[in-house]
Parts: structure tokens; C-alpha cells; sequence
């Protein structure tokens, strides 16, 4: 079934682009990401321009987020003091990475700094996942079950502006969530991506926020930066195709119910080095696209922007 | 009204337009064509489509049938390797590149007219006005590149068509647009060849564009590009409220 997709300007098959949205749907059900990066390169290499590609990922995230942070909320792990002082740094962010995006763009230079940033991002995030998550299944085959303490003070945390955040029981500088909602922002503005991958791990780790509270929360912010990404590139790139959004969002729907059914019957640990596996593979996969010589070195841009 | 019927009113139009203006000096009206759609209406199914034309000569000659699309500058870029990775190094701007360019002819055009005719009238790639705005002794290289990329994107033509003739005078070709056609303005320029010569022209316009609910959508993003946002992230969002009351029970 062909469909015409009036920003991208290109005929698609709409069975493609559901199943590219169930599968990586299912991804994100199973492993509670938002698919961003996984999600920017599929359309990409299906043809859709970059351009639109990010475009539109951030509107196709706006619903998935939305569905998300219901759930969590149901169940009460949003943190919604802290979402808001993310969602302030998520704001200035955005607004940063869309400008960075345009000047990029005009260097000419955009589509060799979403690929670094991408090898960059998901090679230090994969790695720490991956290291983390095989030495946690040694140490449970070895039974020794180290207690933590609740969560540890590090010195980012004695920054000015200390605020309290009950939910999350943390006494800690706002500056350090203002920052990661800041990049985190940039992220969904040059990426497409919610920016899931990298800010749980910092809120984790970072801040030390209790792991429940950590998806719901970040979704919560990764919600409204998208949104707000979504309304920025329709006004200055007209990039986003509300079309693709759509079809790519019934097939993530779908995709994100079984995925999460099936992560049930998977353990914690198993999980993460799956996804830290399927990180690292999309990072190589990167860097070897732009290690080896392209089958043409030439390439054409449409309108070259004056 | 099916396409083959369509072509055939059009040949008897064409017909009909030659006989009328016998009498006239022969040169004017040496050569008459026509398509059989103007318009190329690119909906929501939109996959390519093809295009037939139809005309007549008066006497022998050859017969050659260009399409061009909108024109607009474009920028090829050339990477190279740099500290183990391949970077965009370097660039042309081309100033007037045609979107799509077709060709077809009764013949091989390299034997048809001398190549100097054939680039008074851009008749083949390799005679397209294709210059840039700052030439460097590269030119060609970059010129080649951007041949071979508009070639692999299907905009440019690999070989050239047959324009196949109907008995002595008729002629008929088909010209085939893909699903990634630009849309806009096409010019389809039909030229009589005599003898090394271009002895009649006959431009005909052909407009592509969206129609339906896809010219709708784009129309609506760029006019009201704000309420296009807040509508896109509106409906996005009411989606994923959906999915999570549909899947509450899971």
C-alpha cells in the first residue's frame, strides 16, 4: 500500500513504515526507550531526508512519551518537581539545539555531526551499560548481593540553588538537572532523539534517583521538549510530516503493548545487556559508515541555502 | 476515459490540427504534438506515472522529445578522507539544474546534428546548460557527479528513449515520470530534425503538482506553520492517550 508523504516528498509503503514503527516499538516497550536512535537512522536509511527524518521523530515521540508517562503516573513514579526543573533546562536546550541545527546545516556539515554525535553518544552509553550490566550478572551468579547506600553524595550536588525533591527524597543542586534537561533538549532538536538513553543513566547515576522514579520522570520532560521541538522545526525547517508521525506512532502503539508484555518475562539484568548489545551494534554500525568510502564521494543538496 | 483511448483522441486531434493548416506555408506547421494529460496530479497513492505524447511531421526527419523540470541551483559536495574518516571537503554550486530531465528520439542523437546544434537546444545530457557559479578547473569531475547522482535518484535519464513512428507521419513516446518527481513547471520541447538542422520546435507546458489532501497538508504547513506544529503535536498526543486507555487493562 503506497503513501505519499507531502513534506518528505516521497512515496513510501505504509505496510513499511507501520512495521518500522511496531519494531522499534517493541524495542522500546521491552527495554523502556523512547527508539529515537534507533528510529532517525531506519527512516534515513528508507529514504526519508535526514532533515525530515528528525523532524518528524520529534512529533512521532510527543505521542509515545504521552502513552508512557500515563502509565508511570498511574503508578505514581513521576517526580514532577524534578520533571519541571529538566523540562527548564529541556526548554533552553531545544531552543539551542534548533539554532545549532540551522547553523550546522548551513556549514554544510549537519548530517557528519548527527553521525559523530550518534558514535559518540551510544558508543560511552552502550560501553557503561554493558559493563555494568555483565558485571552485575557475574555478581549475581556469584551470590554476593552488595547493599548501597541510599543514594551517594558527589560533589556536583553541593552546586548553588539546592532544591528538595520529596518524591525523589534528594536534597541537591538544581544546576545538575537544569543540565541534563539542557542537553537533553539539544538532543531532541539535532538527534531525534528523546534523549531517554543518555538522561536515565544520568539521572541514575548523576543526581542518584531512586530507579523507579526514573522513567516516568524523564518521560514527563521528554513529553513537553518534544512537543515544544515539534511546533520549533514545523515554524523555521518545515520538517515535520505529521503523515509519517502518524503512521510510525500506530505502529509503535502496537509494537510497545507486546514489547512490554514480553520484557515481563525477561530478568532486569538480561535486559540491559540485550539493549546494551543492540547500543554498541548501532554504534559500530555508524562508525563504519563513515570509516569506509562511500560508493560515491559526491552528493547533492536540493537547495543549497543562500 | 482509459489511457489508450485518451492517446488515440489525441492523435486524431493532432491529425485534424495538421490537415487544417495545409494550405499555410509548410514550415510553421511542419511539426505538431501534444500530451495527453497536462496535469500530473500527485495524491496520496501518487507512485509515478507515465505520460504519452502524440504528434505529427510533415515529410521525413527525426523526431526528438525533451522534458524538463523546474530548475533550481544545487550544491555537490565532495568528501575526503580525513583523519580516518570521510568529511565534505569540498563543494560546487551548480546555478540552473532541471529537477527531471528526459530524453527520446527516433535515433541515436549523435547522429542527428552536430553537437554544437544540439546544445543550442539542450538536447541530451551531456549538452544540458549545467554551469557553475564558481568554476574551478574541477568543473568537469563535479559536473560528471552530479550527472551519475541525478542518473541513481532516476531525475536524469541512463539512456535515451524511443520516439517510435505510426505508419509515415504519426509519431508517439512514452515519457515516464518516478514516484520522487519534483513538482512544478515541466517544459516538453518536440523538435523536427532535418539534415543536421532543427526545422521546427514546438513547446508544450506540463504542470506536476499535489493535489488532494497531500497539497492540503503541505499548503497548511507552510502558511500556518505554528498551528501546523500545535496541530501535529495535538493529534500525536491524543494518539498516545488513546493507546494508553485502549491498553489499560493489559
Amino acid at each position: 500500500m503506497q503513501v505519499y508523504l507531502p513534506i518528505a516528498e516521497m512515496s513510501v509503503n505504509a505496510l513499511v513504515i507501520l512495521a518500522l514503527g511496531g519494531m522499534v516499538g517493541f524495542l522500546s516497550g521491552l527495554f523502556g526507550v523512547g527508539g529515537g536512535f534507533l528510529m532517525t537512522p531506519l527512516l534515513i536509511f528508507v529514504g526519508v531526508p535526514p532533515a525530515v527524518a528528525v523532524g518528524t521523530q520529534s512529533n512521532q515521540l510527543v505521542g509515545a512519551s504521552v502513552t508512557g508517562v500515563i502509565g508511570h503516573w498511574r503508578r505514581g513514579n513521576v517526580d514532577f518537581r524534578m520533571g519541571m526543573v529538566l523540562l527548564v533546562g529541556g526548554l533552553m536546550g531545544s531552543l539551542v539545539g534548533v539554532w545549532l541545527f540551522r547553523v550546522l546545516r548551513r556549514a554544510g556539515h549537519i548530517d557528519l555531526v548527527i553521525s559523530l554525535l550518534y558514535v559518540i553518544l551510544l558508543g560511552v552509553v552502550g560501553g557503561l551499560m554493558l559493563a555494568e550490566s555483565v558485571s552485575a550478572l557475574l555478581r549475581q551468579r556469584r551470590k554476593t548481593a552488595v547493599r548501597r547506600k541510599l543514594h551517594q553524595h558527589i560533589w556536583l550536588h553541593g552546586l548553588p540553588l539546592k532544591m528538595r525533591f520529596h518524591k525523589s527524597r534528594l536534597y541537591i543542586s538544581a544546576v545538575v538537572p537544569l543540565a541534563i534537561g539542557v542537553l537533553g533538549g539539544m538532543a531532541v532538536a539535532i538527534l531525534g532523539v528523546g534523549g531517554g538513553f543518555f538522561m536515565v543513566p544520568a539521572m541514575i547515576y548523576l543526581l542518584g534517583m531512586p530507579t523507579a522514579m526514573v522513567p516516568g520522570t524523564s518521560l514527563f520532560q521528554i513529553t513537553f521538549t518534544t512537543a515544544a521541538v515539534t511546533v520549533l522545526q514545523a515554524m523555521t525547517n518545515h520538517t515535520v510530516d505529521a503523515m509519517l508521525a502518524l503512521l510510525l506512532l500506530i505502529g509503535g502503539v502496537v509494537g510497545a503493548q507486546f514489547g512490554t508484555r514480553f520484557g515481563v518475562s525477561l530478568r532486569g539484568e538480561q535486559m540491559r545487556a540485550l539493549l546494551a548489545l543492540l547500543v554498541v551494534g548501532v554504534c559500530i554500525k555508524l562508525f563504519v559508515d563513515l570509516a569506509i568510502q562511500p560508493d560515491d564521494v559526491y552528493s547533492l543538496v536540493m537547495s543549497p541555502p543562500s | 476515459m482509459t489511457g489508450r483511448a485518451r492517446a488515440l483522441l489525441a492523435a486524431a486531434a493532432v491529425l485534424l490540427a495538421l490537415g487544417a493548416t495545409a494550405g499555410q506555408p509548410a514550415r510553421s506547421q511542419a511539426l505538431v504534438a501534444d500530451l495527453t494529460n497536462h496535469l500530473i496530479a500527485i495524491t496520496t497513492g501518487f507512485t509515478g506515472t507515465d505520460v504519452v505524447l502524440f504528434g505529427a511531421i510533415e515529410g521525413a526527419g527525426d523526431v526528438v522529445v525533451t522534458v524538463r523540470g523546474p530548475e533550481t541551483p544545487v550544491e555537490v559536495r565532495r568528501k575526503e578522507r580525513t583523519a580516518g574518516i570521510w568529511l565534505n571537503r569540498s563543494d560546487m554550486t551548480f546555478a540552473n539544474v532541471p529537477g527531471f530531465y528526459s530524453i527520446a528520439s527516433t535515433r541515436p542523437i549523435a547522429q542527428l546534428a552536430r553537437p554544437e546544434v544540439l546544445e543550442r537546444y539542450h538536447i541530451g545530457i551531456d549538452h544540458l546548460d549545467l554551469a557553475p557559479i564558481d568554476p574551478t578547473d574541477e568543473v568537469e569531475q563535479f559536473r560528471e557527479a552530479l550527472i551519475r547522482n541525478k542518473q541513481r535518484e532516476g531525475l536524469f535519464p541512463s539512456a535515451v528513449g524511443n520516439v517510435t513512428f505510426v505508419g509515415n507521419r504519426l509519431f508517439r513516446t512514452t515519457v515516464a515520470f518516478p514516484a520522487n518527481v519534483p513538482t512544478g513547471s515541466y517544459q516538453v520541447a518536440v523538435f523536427l530534425i532535418r539534415n543536421g538542422q532543427v526545422q521546427g520546435a514546438q513547446t508544450t507546458p506540463l504542470l506536476i503538482s499535489q493535489l488532494g489532501l497531500s497539497a492540503d497538508i503541505v499548503e497548511f504547513a507552510y502558511r500556518h506553520a505554528l498551528l501546523y506544529g500545535v496541530i501535529a503535536v495535538a493529534v500525536a498526543a491524543m494518539a498516545g492517550w488513546l493507546a494508553s486507555v485502549a491498553f489499560r487493562r493489559v
